[in-house]
């Protein structure tokens, strides 16, 4: 039997994107960003807190670092939860040594569970970033959307009623979303989405319920894919990301202001063995100038 | 199902008749960036799904996207200062979603080759009718959009059926590079007209070596330029073919282009080196040992 002639059918073949979430356009003939005091970088750091239940539906797929053995698995669920009793501690720690701000994004069961947890993160002039409301509660295509609706307004209101702060950034667990989500997310008074590897800049994405930025958070520089993924070595990792730094650094010379995307997970890099790779990328950092570290909603304010 | 293809005659690698490339060059080298376009909605095939994820798997896509947002022209910048033109492998409906990119290849007197419709519409179990739908469709498609006629074929996402071979022969085109047995072109038995394989090099192929083999940057740098340093020496006795297989969507970031540049410029500063497309190789062989080469048969020393 041959294959259906759906496969040779192709509706959204024209001179735009095969969906109406973003226009396309080339970065290197967009408007620069333009960063305060002329920056050539902005330095974004974002650090996912995550709980991972111990009984995970795994439903439609297990998210990276849900549990892998038969349950009760308590060896992936102490080894997640490291990441926010210890891990998380010492980032923030080498951040302030630093004197660098992250966007943080939270499940909101960590809150519920460990509400301290947040308290510290403001304290320490973090931006709280909401991150659905735990690494089993994906959002995905063919999902219920009432069941998507509670999952969004819960993350927010948690974050929002404890955090004192205004909380517009939105992170799917595992980057997954839904053909509704960013809908949603706008609709929820989000400015920002943070799901969308696709670019070296904020971009601005068009919803139903208006216009949303999609935040370039990077998953290709990061410790999740080049640690875990890739096994390389923390001093491969360091030289990574200091090439990227050295490349953008020298693409805004000539083209205007990017956006220096590194995301950390405290479970990765908040290992003792891990930190020292950590203190050398930020300590480098430091030692370059023209370079800005705004959070996800400065950066939003740069874009209005 | 067939146990063996048949695809083209045994040739150990010695003794083979020498090949020199154009103006006596030991190696042929082209770059061969894919330029892909994959749905975020796609239909679903029998024998293979196209994303890890349920539609929309936003992760996937985002990673592919971000190639023609912004890889692509990293990777033309890197070539362009090395003087390298590409020979694309075209998913062809970039033609109607991205022209501008066609374009700006197209402006750089690049080739383009047809990678099929979208990379996430695999061939198997077409029938041969839509089969032959793809290629005429690829065949137009580029012709409308550029003015070439596709001289090769890389099946979208390697994606073939049994009959892939002789189709894209009888229709015209003249090499594939979905056949990875050698370091040099060859002959493929086909049933009517004439094709050749041209080395791809699958396995210093950017997608292999980073997601794959999980090279760093600068391993992959190092394998680029050890790659070459043997094909080179084995050109003095009889001309090889290099080639480097890329996506913009991987090689295009930031951490990972400087290595990149870098093999190109320690490739193309080596003097017997023939930087040029895969079209022009496969002119220059059909031109020179197409003949040679299909009536000769190796001998025991």
């Amino acid at each position: 039997m041959p294959l259906d002639d759906l496969f040779l059918q192709y509706p959204k073949r024209g001179h735009h994107m095969d969906h109406d979430l973003y226009a396309w356009s080339n970065l290197f003939e967009r408007p620069p960003l333009q960063l305060p005091n002329g920056a050539k970088l902005a330095v974004m750091i974002t650090i996912p807190l995550e709980f991972f239940p111990l009984n995970p539906s795994g439903k439609p797929f297990k998210a990276p670092g849900s549990m892998v053995t038969p349950y009760p698995d308590f060896r992936h669920y102490t080894t997640r939860d490291y990441g926010n009793r210890v891990g998380i501690f010492r980032l923030m720690n080498v951040l302030e040594k630093y004197g660098l701000r992250a966007n943080i994004a939270i499940n909101s069961a960590l809150v519920e569970k460990y509400p301290i947890l947040l308290d510290e993160v403001v304290k320490a002039g973090h931006e709280v970033v909401a991150h659905g409301v735990d690494m089993d509660a994906l959002h995905y295509g063919g999902m219920d959307k009432e069941l998507e609706t509670k999952y969004i307004t819960e993350a927010l209101s948690v974050l929002r009623s404890r955090s004192g702060q205004a909380v517009k950034g939105w992170l799917s667990p595992a980057f997954s979303e839904s053909f509704d989500t960013p809908t949603l997310v706008a609709e929820a008074g989000c400015t920002f989405i943070c799901d969308w590897a696709n670019d070296d800049l904020p971009y601005w994405m068009k919803t139903p319920q208006g216009n949303i930025i999609a935040m370039p958070v990077s998953q290709e520089l990061s410790d999740r894919r080049i640690i875990i993924e890739y096994h390389q070595t923390e001093e491969s990792f360091v030289t990574q990301v200091l090439d990227q730094f050295e490349a953008l650094y020298e693409e805004a010379e000539t083209y205007g202001g990017r956006v220096f995307s590194l995301t950390l997970t405290p479970y990765i890099s908040g290992l003792p063995f891990r930190l020292q790779a950590i203190d050398t990328i930020l300590k480098y950092i430091s030692s370059k100038n023209d370079w800005v570290n705004p959070t996800g909603t400065e950066i939003v304010d740069l874009m209005s | 199902m067939m146990r063996d293809p048949h695809l083209y005659p045994y040739w150990p690698y010695k003794n083979r008749p020498k090949i020199r490339w154009k103006n006596g060059a030991k190696l042929a080298f082209w770059v061969a960036p894919n330029i892909e376009f994959y749905e975020l909605d796609p239909p679903k095939n029998p024998s293979r799904t196209p994303w890890a994820r349920p539609n929309p798997d936003v992760v996937g896509y985002a990673a592919r996207d971000y190639g023609n947002r912004v890889g692509h022209y990293r990777m033309m910048e890197a070539m362009d200062k090395h003087d390298v033109r590409g020979s694309v492998s075209l998913s062809v409906a970039m033609c109607q979603h991205h022209p501008e990119i066609i374009k700006a290849c197209n402006e750089r007197n690049w080739e383009f080759f047809s990678h099929g419709i979208y990379n996430t519409r695999y061939c198997y179990g077409m029938d041969e009718a839509q089969e032959r739908a793809v290629i005429e469709d690829s065949i137009r498609t580029v012709k409308e959009a550029t003015g070439q006629t596709i001289a090769g074929w890389l099946a979208p996402a390697l994606t073939h059926t049994e009959r892939t071979f002789d189709l894209i022969a009888e229709y015209g085109i003249r090499y594939t590079c979905d056949l990875f047995q050698d370091d040099q072109p060859q002959p493929i038995s086909v049933k009517k007209g004439q094709l050749i394989s041209m080395p791809y090099s699958l396995e210093v192929n950017d997608v292999i070596c980073y997601n794959s083999y999980l090279m760093s940057p600068r391993h992959y740098g190092d394998v680029l330029k050890k790659q070459f340093d043997q094909l080179y020496l084995e050109g003095e006795e009889s001309g090889t073919v290099m080639c480097i297989p890329l996506h913009a969507f991987l090689v295009g970031h930031p951490h990972r282009i400087k290595a990149f540049e870098e093999a190109l410029q320690y490739i193309t500063s080596h003097p017997d080196v023939w930087v040029t497309t895969a079209r022009e190789i496969a002119d220059y062989y059909y031109a020179h040992y197409y003949d040679t080469f299909s009536a000769w048969t190796p001998q025991p020393a």
